[in-house]
């Protein structure tokens, strides 16, 4: 047979996976672990209350600098609550809006993009059109005119980023639906009278899923930048809830006086948003490096 | 072409349509309108008489007729918090949103034109490095991020600039590197790309070969091929600039298009977030559309 290197679903690397993280590039890991940790032990980790309020500790310098209160290792807000309590709570907020909006999108995204891509006609046209519209939408705008009529809330910015991140899946998955579906291990799975669920799904999809995984990883980062961009403008995570957006907002106005209100959760989103993009540009070139496009 | 442009000018006149619905239906869905127009303070009386002026007891089409016909004679409505039409109040500070995406703009070519053609020709060299940094921080770092460091370290620390609010061409510096870094980005990476692209390319190496100055061959022959995805791209990012640079223009206390809508949301002035949202929506249609007319008709290979 002559297309015998087109039938075998998964390639296999060298050396299999960990040879393969092996050469990830450490900075971004080690910040990405750090901040997953500090997310998910939020609730141990965090040496005080994100929201105690201590007005005999207002506005304290972090520890490391002259003035500084012991055991308010980044210093303290206007309200004498602990910045970096506030920040492991922010990180919490931050990684669990991106996750569920980013996973909402994934399986909704991948499943029109496969409706799409395989079955063409009027389902791709109508998806497609779909996809334009909501491309072509202005993200936090649109996420202004929902907060004004609802009202701020965490699941707010997690439907708006779902809403509009499951174009980004449904375009990608339906390009590759079609650059695949015309290949001979197809054919032969239909010919041998295979549905076409199960073409999708068995044949198909595990072909796309590096790709939607490079996707995923590398929209981590555009949605924990419009979940920070959102609370800064007060239409994201309410306060006193902590979210990073929300404390650079909040320390603004402090910018001449207390630099540490807004350089620790700034740098926060700085070091995430950097890291993930890294991480996922190392994927997409190890895992797909097709992928230039993404 | 014209047959083509004519089909993408109806597909943008559809695309706004669908907007206009959209943003129609989102009030009328998350609950009544009254709430959203009126203070919650407001008296059963005012709530009645706003009622009929709206013509909130006629059925959804009418309503929704009503809305659009005002729209085309560009009546935008009032402010109730502002007490003033919205018409004039969106004019001033879209000039101003107009004035620094311009300004943004200027400056992320000067940066990214250069370096992404010098970074194509010393692939792998310390300059193609520092446009990699370059790019990879601007696409990365949301300019709010970048705009509120900066004021703290040129403003308050370095006392260079001023730290926010619009007047001379100092107030412009800091908003507009900080959106034109974002916005070299991208040029940079597919200027670059773009560049690599054409310098191995035929008619690169005849231009060479018939002993043409190698600036010539650069910045003349190639880059005027090479140019190509990145203009297009320089179009549709105008359009974010003017429309997405909402955070930015906060952090800045910029008076344009974002601050007029962050503000508003504080108000829960709904009538102005709608008017913003259309018209930034529209400003994105409107320069797409033109940027596929240009593409139409720089690239003959398109050209029908």
């Amino acid at each position: 047979m002559a297309d015998t290197a087109e039938l075998p679903v998964r390639r296999r690397r060298e050396g299999g996976l960990i040879r393969t993280f092996r050469r990830a590039p450490l900075v971004p890991a080690a910040i990405m672990m750090v901040m997953a940790t500090m997310a998910a032990g939020a609730g141990v980790l965090a040496p005080h209350s994100p929201v105690a309020i201590r007005m005999d500790l207002a506005l304290k310098p972090p520890s490391f600098v002259e003035g500084g209160e012991p055991g308010y290792f980044l210093g303290t807000d206007p309200l004498g609550r602990d910045i970096l309590s506030r920040l492991m709570h922010g990180a919490r907020a931050s990684l669990l809006v991106a996750g569920l909006s980013i996973g909402f999108a994934t399986v909704v995204g991948t499943g029109l993009g496969l409706l799409a891509g395989y079955s063409g006609g009027s389902a791709d046209i109508l998806i497609m059109r779909a996809v334009d519209v909501v491309l072509t939408f202005p993200v936090i705008l649109l996420a202004l005119i929902f907060v004004v009529t609802i009202g701020p809330s965490v699941w707010v910015v997690t439907a708006i980023l779902a809403l509009v991140l499951w174009s980004r899946f449904a375009r990608l998955v339906r390009g590759e639906v079609l650059s695949w579906k015309e290949r001979e291990f197809v054919t032969y799975a239909r010919a041998t009278g295979a549905s076409p669920l199960r073409i999708v799904v068995v044949h198909l999809l595990p072909n796309i899923t590096n790709s939607i995984v490079v996707l995923a990883t590398l929209q981590v980062g555009f949605a924990i930048v419009v979940e920070a961009s959102l609370s800064f403008l007060g239409a994201g995570i309410p306060p006193p809830a902590p979210s990073w957006g929300g404390m650079i907002a909040s320390g603004r106005a402090y910018l001449e006086t207390a630099w540490w209100l807004v350089v620790f959760p700034a740098l926060a989103v700085a070091l995430t948003v950097l890291s993930f993009n890294l991480f996922g540009d190392w994927l997409r070139d190890t895992l797909d490096p097709t992928l230039r496009q993404l | 072409m014209a047959r083509q442009i004519g089909m993408s000018v109806v597909q943008a006149l559809v695309t706004l349509w669908i907007t206009t619905v959209v943003i129609f239906l989102l009030v009328r869905i998350t609950g009544s309108p009254v709430d959203v127009i009126l203070p919650q303070t407001a008296t059963s009386e005012q709530r009645e008489a706003t009622i009929k002026r709206l013509g909130l007891d006629r059925p959804l089409a009418y309503q929704y007729w009503l809305y659009l016909s005002r729209l085309l004679q560009g009546d935008l409505g009032r402010s109730y918090t502002l007490n003033a039409d919205i018409g004039p109040l969106l004019r001033d500070h879209f000039w101003n949103t107009f004035r620094l995406a311009s300004a943004a703009m200027a400056v992320g070519v000067t940066l990214a034109v250069p370096l992404g053609v010098l970074a194509s020709v010393s692939r792998g060299g310390p300059l193609d490095k520092l446009a990699s940094i370059i790019a990879l921080g601007g696409m990365s770092l949301p300019s709010f991020i970048t705009g509120i460091l900066a004021i703290l370290v040129f403003g308050v620390w370095l006392g260079w600039l001023p730290i926010y609010g619009a007047g001379s061409w100092k107030h412009f510096v800091l908003p507009a590197v900080t959106l034109g870094w974002f916005n070299s980005a991208g040029i940079l990476r597919l200027l670059r790309s773009g560049m690599l692209d054409v310098l191995g390319s035929e008619y690169v190496k005849v231009a060479r070969a018939k002993g043409l100055a190698e600036s010539s061959v650069l910045w003349k022959h190639a880059l005027r091929n090479a140019a190509l995805p990145a203009l297009t791209f320089l179009g549709f990012s105008y359009g974010i600039l003017l429309a997405g640079a909402i955070t930015t223009e906060v952090v800045f206390a910029w008076p344009g298009l974002g601050t007029l809508a962050s503000d508003s949301v504080a108000r829960r002035d709904f009538p102005i977030i709608q008017a913003v949202t259309l018209l930034t929506s529209a400003t994105i249609i409107v320069i797409n559309l033109s940027v596929d007319v240009v593409y139409a008709m720089l690239d003959p290979r398109i050209r029908r």
